[in-house]
């Protein structure tokens, strides 16, 4: 799995109620109606830049605050491809993977906003196109990569009837 | 090798003599915890997994306790799909308005958490059981939905972070006080993906109340876990109240902490998180004027005897300020019920304060006490985000009981020795 997009950047500590509000959250759940709104206190146009395959690019303590997987599932229906930062909110982290958003941490700061980006997640290589330079990450564990392929835990589940390990 | 109490309790859930951190392992869960917010996704989820029944019924506890009773259509209908499923599953633990709880005030009290325990819930604030001694971890609904299946979920062993807190705690200063100041040196992100270990005379001091709220608040530093050493006063409070054996872990001298925290905290002041996050702290005495609209004294972090009978001490006899709204939630039955019976409600109405029934209501903007534009109110919740009790330009400030209490009477945040 190869991805390549553009970078959309934001800044440390982006709790889930700014990627998407409770006044939404509660009320439905439909996700593409959700999708609409990512993001939209910190940037009110992300909905409308954003192409499909684009990369939100962050800072420390992505998704802190609650535990409810509409701040992952909104972003995966926004069609963003993956969510690169410097670290993750650990819920945010495993809730992610679970529904089958890759997330990667990385030093982002060399990283700019519309950066053309091409992201290996289980190699764990980001190449900045835009800038000419390539940026380590964490690999993600092969039973990410194969709940991630699977597209998400639930899927993951029917196909091995629990987890699978090896 | 040596381990902390947290690898032990991982180690033994896994079916091995140890584990190291960074290690990515399977486990068997004690209990899987959802509410009315996170189980509906789950139970969604669980149809999507080919399971058919969950894997035990007596350790999968609902607890519909953010929107209920049922603020609207929506939030009815959420209930009714955990009532549902808990009927068609025959859970024993689904908790039913009037006689439900705050859930992390809820389970505890009802001794179906315990020492020793690994427990995953889908909402956030799951790291409170760390208080009893136990494992315990917020997930998403989806790792809810794979434990109610399977009752094992992965873990990565986390590091441990050790804070130490030496001195005797002085009066009107509490777990609240503790660990707002301890976010408040470490950062809402100081201690991501670990393990904060609670120790030292002034944590040994505290009941099992403040404990909870400690262990509590662990996620808002980022933690995975927040655990404090089971001792007697964890025995006392567990003897007669566990609904399955127990067992006492230690950390073994030589484990391997990340970092070692040690505070003195024998002058402490009681402490206030001001907006935008709870690590924004200072003590009340340099808060400055800073008028209040509301006071909410409730909620999975603050909400249980201990912190009713504070409020109390410090509003009996007195008002609540002409402009402010004073709610009190108590978070469980049993706790409203034993706060009506030493007279504790008695006192709040007499100042002028609402009580209401269980719920987490106003903590996360819900129902029950949402603010207007431009309102603040002080509260014994544990987060202050933008917007997190109403409109995005309202203001949260985060304190324990007495002050949220003194604030009220006063109209401005103010610790309790200005009133008592």
């Amino acid at each position: 799995m190869i991805l390549a997009g553009r970078a959309h950047k934001f800044s440390d500590d982006v709790n889930t109620d700014y990627i998407i509000s409770g006044k939404y959250k509660f009320k439905t759940l439909d996700m593409k109606e959700l999708a609409k709104h990512v993001m939209e206190d910190l940037d009110p146009d992300f909905y409308r830049k954003v192409a499909p395959g684009d990369f939100i690019v962050a800072g420390a303590n992505f998704g802190c605050g609650s535990s409810r997987e509409q701040a992952p599932l909104a972003i995966k229906h926004a069609n963003v491809a993956a969510v690169l930062a410097k670290s993750f909110a650990r819920i945010f982290y495993r809730n992610a993977i679970n529904t089958g958003l890759p997330v990667l941490e990385c030093d982002t700061d060399g990283i700019e906003p519309g950066d053309e980006l091409t992201v290996d997640p289980a190699a764990g290589v980001i190449t900045n196109r835009t800038k000419g330079t390539v940026i380590p990450a964490k690999p993600l564990p092969p039973v990410m990569i194969k709940i991630l392929n699977d597209g998400g835990l639930a899927a993951h589940f029917r196909k091995y009837g629990g987890f699978n390990f090896d | 090798m040596p381990m902390t109490i947290t690898e032990k309790i991982l180690a033994a859930h896994a079916g091995r003599d140890e584990v190291s951190p960074g290690e990515l392992i399977n486990v068997k869960v004690d209990l899987a915890l959802g509410n009315d917010i996170t189980a509906p996704v789950a139970i969604k989820e669980f149809g999507r997994t080919g399971v058919a029944e969950v894997f035990d019924r007596e350790r999968v506890a609902l607890v519909p306790d953010h929107f209920v009773p049922n603020k609207d259509i929506k939030s009815a209908e959420q209930a009714k799909l955990l009532r549902d499923f808990a009927r068609r599953q025959g859970l024993t633990n689904y908790f039913e308005v009037g006689r439900m709880g705050i859930e992390h005030c809820l389970l505890p009290e009802q001794g179906l958490v315990g020492p020793g325990d690994l427990v995953i819930g889908a909402d956030s604030h799951t790291c409170t059981y760390g208080a009893l001694g136990a494992f315990s971890t917020g997930v998403g609904s989806t790792d809810l939905a794979a434990a109610m299946a399977l009752g094992e979920t992965w873990l990565k062993v986390p590091e441990t972070l050790k804070f130490v807190y030496h001195g005797a705690l002085p009066a009107w200063v509490g777990g609240k006080d503790l660990i707002l100041y301890t976010i408040g040196q470490t950062g809402v992100d100081g201690a991501l993906y670990m393990a904060m270990e609670f120790t030292g005379p002034a944590v040994a001091s505290l009941s099992m109340d403040g404990r909870l709220t400690m262990a509590n608040m662990a996620v808002e530093a980022g933690a995975k876990n927040g655990i404090v050493p089971p001792d007697e006063i964890t025995r006392r409070y567990v003897e007669g109240r566990a609904k399955r054996p127990y067992q006492f872990y230690a950390s073994d001298p030589g484990a391997r902490y990340a970092r070692v925290y040690e505070f003195d905290v024998s002058k402490l002041e009681p402490q206030v998180a001001f907006p935008h996050l709870p690590s924004n702290v200072r003590p009340v005495s340099e808060a400055g004027r800073v008028e209040i609209q509301q006071a909410v004294i409730g909620s999975c972090t603050n909400g249980r005897m201990e912190d009713l009978r504070l409020a109390a001490k410090v509003l009996q006899g007195k008002k609540v300020h002409p402009d402010v709204r004073l709610i009190v939630i108590p978070g469980t039955q049993e706790i409203y019920r034993t706060a009506l019976k030493e007279g504790l409600v008695e006192i709040f109405l007499d100042a002028g304060a609402a009580v209401s029934t269980p719920t987490c209501g106003p903590c996360l903007g819900g129902y029950m006490g949402i603010l207007a534009a431009g309102e603040r109110c002080i509260a014994t919740t544990n987060r202050n985000f933008v917007g997190r009790m109403g409109h995005p330009q309202s203001e949260v400030y985060l304190s324990n009981p007495a002050v949220a209490a003194a604030s009220a009477i006063l109209g401005r945040i103010a610790g309790p020795q200005e009133v008592c």
